[in-house]
């Protein structure tokens, strides 16, 4: 989504991104970024809280027009727990899942070689976390 | 409160996919330079694109990742999440307000904050090709916002 974002920058089209993976998005580099730290799954709010919902778009609509500079990143205000056990879990590998996760790497090689056989090739980068 | 720290996502990835068996690392895209251009006209004014990643909730759109345009209003009941790497252990995404502002933007323009919100949103596959995005999916959304005439566009990733 970064590089449609950068693309659409080149061409004159200002953009802001909402997401909730800084690493990737500032690696990327995007003109103007609002960070929410949340789970991936929803940028925009926790589901049904209407009112952290259109707070966030307010901040968003407020930073489209007050960046100056490409790569301007801000943060909402809202978190989604006051422990890290969502951060902790996000792709863990450890000694519970390891041979779960070596038996689901098999299956899914071979059903990415069915695909590409069958034509499919657009295959999502993450399937699963 | 525990201490606060950005999950680290790339890092997290490349871990999960070698203890899959993968032995090449994704390579996220890098660049040196990024492209800025400023608004035009005060946001009151301006009509506003909305780009998701998540596909419409279709026969269509569950079987094909591509580029679709949907019509809006009306905001849809659902959309199609399943092959995104959103944390499925901890959240859902039944509440499409929580990852496409259509709602809070038609709130917004309403109350005057922005001029307009496009007549369509737009959905962009992630593709595990850069190149893919690049040639074709990027231009397409480029070509599709330009159709739409819109000054600023918000771009949400799950």
């Amino acid at each position: 989504m970064s590089l449609v974002a950068r693309n659409l920058e080149a061409h004159g089209i200002p953009t802001l991104v909402i997401g909730s993976a800084l690493d990737i998005v500032e690696h990327c580099g995007v003109a103007r970024y609002l960070h929410s730290d949340l789970p991936l799954g929803n940028p925009c709010g926790t589901p049904y809280d209407r009112d952290m919902q259109l707070s966030i778009i307010n901040q968003a609509i407020t930073l489209l027009h007050s960046a100056t500079v490409p790569n301007t990143t801000e943060r909402t205000p809202y978190s989604w727990s006051d422990d890290n056990n969502w951060r902790d879990d996000y792709a863990k590998v450890d000694d519970s899942n390891r041979e779960e996760l070596a038996r689901r790497g098999k299956e899914r090689r071979l059903l990415q070689t069915e695909q590409k056989a069958g034509g499919i090739e657009r295959a999502a980068m993450v399937a699963d976390g | 409160m525990a201490e606060v720290y950005d999950v680290p996502y790339m890092e997290r990835t490349r871990n999960y996919y070698r203890a899959q068996g993968y032995s090449t690392d994704y390579v996220w895209a890098h660049n040196a330079h990024t492209p800025f251009a400023p608004l035009t006209k005060p946001m009151s004014e301006s009509r506003v694109g909305v780009v998701t990643t998540s596909m419409p909730d279709t026969a269509l759109g569950r079987t094909q990742r591509s580029i679709y345009s949907t019509l809006t209003p009306p905001i849809p009941e659902s959309m199609y999440t399943e092959e995104l790497s959103w944390h499925q252990a901890v959240t859902h995404t039944d509440d499409v307000n929580s990852y496409i502002p259509l709602e809070q933007l038609m709130l917004l323009e309403n109350k005057g904050v922005i001029g307009s919100l496009a007549p369509r949103f737009h959905s962009v596959p992630t593709e595990y090709s850069q190149r893919r995005t690049m040639e074709n999916d990027a231009p397409e959304i480029l070509r599709r916002l330009r159709e739409d005439e819109v000054d600023v566009a918000m771009l949400v990733p799950l």
